[in-house]
């Protein structure tokens, strides 16, 4: 088996899941400069939820096909996050707007830990495990493996990716979005409703994760309370590599991000000498964030040069 | 009435303060039982973890959620050098400052490479500074066993002054002393000398300097103040009581593990001082106290719950964090200068609307 | 008199923008110097080049022979160059003469060690930071409003404390950018008078205004940016005098 190969197309599955968790990020922090801290346990919820729902729905009707069974899941999970998303920017960023840069970040914060602590208390410290609902069929790829599963993220990965490119750039509102992107006031005298965008850019980003945590649940087998907080953090890491604000970038950087993460596990062993582990998988996030944000504040595709000093 | 006496006797306060402060142990173990003198040493561990973190915090404004890596390495450092694990059996007085020190050295290094970021940014790196630690101190055990993994390190030497050891139950001058009491008294002299360090730094030329830079690091740097050398100073002050108390946690507790250095223990000082009062040196012992003893407090839902429901539901340990939680988002939205605050912060958080928005402006202008 | 500054064929880009093309002046040690043109004209990014919060992308700036370009802002502070800011930036939480004690960090050096021990060689330097400080504010009018919070002063005693806060750092040369602006006559008059008395206390003088007439009485000599490019230099009536300048005022070019 090629590892070379087999560790690229983990990436890329990865990395689809990261860009979708990352578009959350972006765009946020593109419209508010607000690093939307629980947005990563956003996705958790997501995942919860679906796996609650399908639990029902396989209860209720067993015979249905695992796909539809799954589907059913997610469209209770988007609804759910949605409001939670929402709710969260009216409830505790929105009264902040013009508090020091600290308030709004603290809240976030205390905000994710609450949203993780609700999740354990409902579903328990144990791991949950996503039914094998899915197709489960394994092809051969130029030496590596991929299976059905791996295959229809990255597609509906991609069609999602583009059908947010095509929404924040032909629409009205994604109009009005970039427009509040660039300046907020200026927007607002333009006619703009700028709370609705801010509410419309946390709706969307959250339905987003919702779907993204349902794929790595289903990816992993498993869903955890804290699953959240890690994959919540790459996801940032990725919109900072490809430029924060940007939202072709967070999709680039997210790609990026999971084919380096793949590629640093599969091949640290080696590098080192046998010295590091492939357990060391989740700390490339953080050396690529932290190099990034040193050589290129910017990101990938970042346009603002100046220093965020 | 009372306040009004102390105030124009503070001779007799400071007596009976100290007093207080000495017989606390004593009093607290025969009213409350013995565990709480322990947690007692945990308040005192806190403190000293608080005010560490308020230097950068609260002092110079730079958002630290990593500060639990510096704890972690002086506890760490205490265990290698003072454990069976490498055989190592230096003394606490030799142990302590290098650990301390080590942490300060760790902490302009992590510092460094966040110098240019601004506020959330820092957040998340130093997030992940504290992260890449943890997996470090999980995974160290092999090839090479420098951190024994998961299960961390065990039989930490007690402190011991030559052949007295914290250890077990002395009877000093007819009274029975546990080690937890006499840990107290440590404690308690290092917890005095970090408060007297504080209140110093923050009334110094160091202490204006770290406040100019919270307040407007272009206008700081134009008026002649080496920004990145600031910085770094509070990052190297705050890490190495981070990692005094690393090396004390060790001596106390006997055994140390990566589970005692997680994120959420940063999130517990951080939130210890923002809800006594940032940069506010009696609010964030305050804090202290109030989020160490709490969820002993808490323990009590658990009986309370036997008692009424015939078994517990929530279990009190998992109720901790959500009210952690819930406490920082409140904090932050009803009373964002804490429970005492200084001064200053008030002004800060309730500045008028024209004041933050010449601050927006000025952060266009350094833009350019 | 010696050249105090030089600035030699500066100029700054931003991405493709040439917010500066190749200027130069000199500024005489003793003199108020004038640098005027246009909003947008480039005169806060030749002084953000000249104090170091940009880096020039060409040219050479100096103070006595020593370069400053590309120096870091306090490096330049402690060569003896101060500024203030054109949209005020106080330390608006802290108190007026904490303001201007903070300016004196860089000409006092306590550390750590000094500031936890506080032995008598701290107690002393914090003593004479604080006097220097009170004197200051004398100096510019505010003697009696040293407790008062930054931010609660009157929008011209901010300016002034700014001036005050720069002066703490021992500048041979102060830079003022529009420190007059949105003031009234009366207030710019005892603003005049004020830099008449700083020069005649040494500090040479750079002033930032767009507005020409204000800077013809109070200036020796004068710069007229526009465009990023120097357009005039030289004596205030030759300058508002020049074809060129008049042009670039009333938008004919």
């Amino acid at each position: 088996m090629d590892i070379f190969v087999q560790q690229l197309i983990n990436g890329l599955v990865l990395g689809s899941i990261y860009a979708l968790v990352a578009l959350g990020y972006t765009m946020v922090y593109g419209i508010l400069e607000l690093i939307n801290f629980a947005h990563g346990e956003v996705t958790m919820i997501g995942a919860m939820v679906a796996l609650a729902a399908i639990g029902l729905i396989m209860g209720a009707a067993p015979e249905l096909p695992g796909l539809v069974i799954v589907l059913g899941g997610v469209l209770v999970a988007i609804p759910a996050c949605m409001l939670l998303g929402f709710s969260i920017e009216r409830l505790a960023y929105r009264p902040l707007r013009r508090a020091p840069r600290l308030a709004p970040l603290i809240t976030a914060i205390g905000i994710s830990i609450v949203l993780q602590n609700v999740a354990m208390l409902v579903w328990g410290r144990q791991y949950i495990a996503f039914p094998p609902l899915l197709p489960q069929g394994r092809h051969e790829i130029l030496g590596a493996h991929i299976t059905d599963l791996q295959i229809f993220i990255v597609l509906l990965s991609v069609a999602i990716m583009l059908g947010l490119w095509f929404t924040v750039r032909k629409t009205r509102l994604g109009r009005a979005m970039r427009a509040t992107a660039q300046s907020r006031e200026v927007a607002e005298l333009m006619g703009v409703n700028v709370n609705t965008v801010i509410s419309a850019t946390f709706l969307i980003g959250s339905a987003l994760a919702a779907i993204a945590g349902v794929m790595v649940s289903a990816y992993y087998g498993l869903a955890h309370y804290y699953m959240g907080f890690m994959l919540g953090l790459k996801a940032f890491s990725a919109a900072v590599l490809g430029g924060i604000g940007n939202i072709a970038g967070a999709m680039l950087g997210g790609f990026l991000l999971g084919v380096v993460e793949a590629l640093g596990a599969g091949y640290i062993g080696d590098l080192t000498g046998g010295f590091l582990g492939s357990h060391y998988q989740d700390v490339f996030a953080f050396f690529v964030l932290i190099l990034v944000l040193v050589f290129r504040p910017s990101g990938l595709l970042g346009e603002r040069v100046a220093a965020r000093a | 009435m009372i306040m009004g006496f102390f105030r124009k006797h503070p001779q007799i306060a400071f007596v009976l303060l100290a007093a207080l402060l000495l017989a606390l142990p004593f009093l607290v173990g025969a009213g409350l039982g013995k565990s709480w003198v322990r947690v007692l040493d945990f308040v005192l561990l806190y403190v000293i973890l608080a005010l560490g973190l308020n230097i950068v915090v609260g002092y110079a404004g730079l958002l630290d959620l990593g500060f639990v890596a510096f704890y972690a390495l002086g506890a760490y450092v205490y265990a290698w050098l003072a454990s069976p694990h490498f055989g190592l059996h230096l003394p606490f007085w030799a142990v302590l400052p290098l650990g301390a020190a080590l942490a300060g050295v760790f902490g302009v290094l992590l510092g460094t490479p966040t110098l240019r970021l601004r506020g959330d940014y820092l957040a998340i790196v130093t997030l992940g500074f504290g992260e890449i630690i943890r997996i470090f101190m999980n995974n160290l055990n092999a090839p090479v066993n420098i951190t024994n993994g998961p299960q961390g390190i065990n039989l930490i030497d007690p402190v011991a002054f030559g052949g007295f050891a914290f250890a077990g139950t002395h009877t000093l001058l007819g009274l029975k002393v546990s080690a937890a009491h006499l840990y107290y008294y440590l404690f308690l002299a290092f917890t005095l000398a970090t408060i007297f360090v504080a209140m110093r730094l923050q009334d110094s030329r160091i202490g204006r300097a770290w406040a100019a830079i919270r307040e407007d690091e272009v206008a700081a740097a134009a008026m002649g103040i080496n920004t990145r050398n600031v910085k770094l100073l509070a990052f190297a002050m705050g890490a190495t009581f981070g990692g005094l108390a690393g090396g004390l946690f060790a001596s106390f507790q006997g055994f140390i593990s990566p589970e005692s250095f997680n994120l959420l223990e940063s999130i517990m000082i951080l939130c210890m001082i923002v809800l006594g009062g940032m940069g506010h040196i009696p609010g964030v012992i305050l804090g202290a106290v109030l989020l160490t003893v709490l969820p002993e407090a808490l323990r009590h839902i658990g009986d309370i719950q036997r008692a009424w429901l015939g078994q517990v539901v929530v279990d009190p340990a998992d109720l901790r964090m959500l009210l952690f939680g819930a406490a920082l988002v409140l904090m932050m939205l009803y009373r964002p200068e804490g429970l005492i605050p200084s001064r200053q912060r008030k002004r800060e958080f309730h500045a008028e609307d024209s004041v933050a928005e010449q601050e927006q402006a000025s952060l266009y202008d350094a833009r350019g | 008199m010696t050249a105090l500054l030089t600035v030699e064929n500066v100029t700054k880009r931003f991405g493709g923008v040439h917010a500066l093309e190749a200027v130069s002046l000199t500024v005489q040690a003793g003199e108020i110097y004038g640098l005027i043109g246009p909003n947008g004209a480039g005169k806060t990014t030749l002084f953000n080049c000249m104090t170091g919060l940009y880096t020039v992308s060409a040219g050479e700036i100096r103070l006595e022979g020593h370069p400053l370009h590309n120096r870091k802002p306090h490096q330049i502070v402690a060569r003896g160059f101060a500024r203030t800011f054109q949209n005020i930036r106080l330390f608006a939480n802290m108190t007026a003469l904490e303001n201007v004690m903070v300016g004196r960090h860089v000409r006092s050096g306590a550390g750590v060690l000094g500031a936890v021990l506080r032995g008598a060689g701290t107690r002393a330097e914090e003593a004479a930071i604080r006097e220097r400080a009170q004197q200051l504010m004398a100096f510019v009018g505010l003697g009696r409003k040293g407790r008062a919070l930054a931010s609660h002063l009157a929008y011209g005693d901010q300016r002034r404390l700014e001036i005050a806060r720069a002066l703490a750092t021992e500048p041979r040369l102060l830079a003022l950018d529009e420190p007059v602006a949105g003031m009234n006559p009366t207030e710019r008059r005892q603003m005049g008078e004020l830099f008449q008395r700083l020069r005649d206390a040494g500090v040479t003088l750079l002033l930032i205004e767009h507005d020409v007439k204000l800077v013809m009485g109070l200036c020796d000599r004068v710069a007229v940016l526009d465009y990023g490019r120097k357009i005039a230099e030289g004596g205030a009536l030759q300058v508002q005098q020049d074809p060129a300048v008049i042009a670039a005022y009333l938008g004919a070019a």
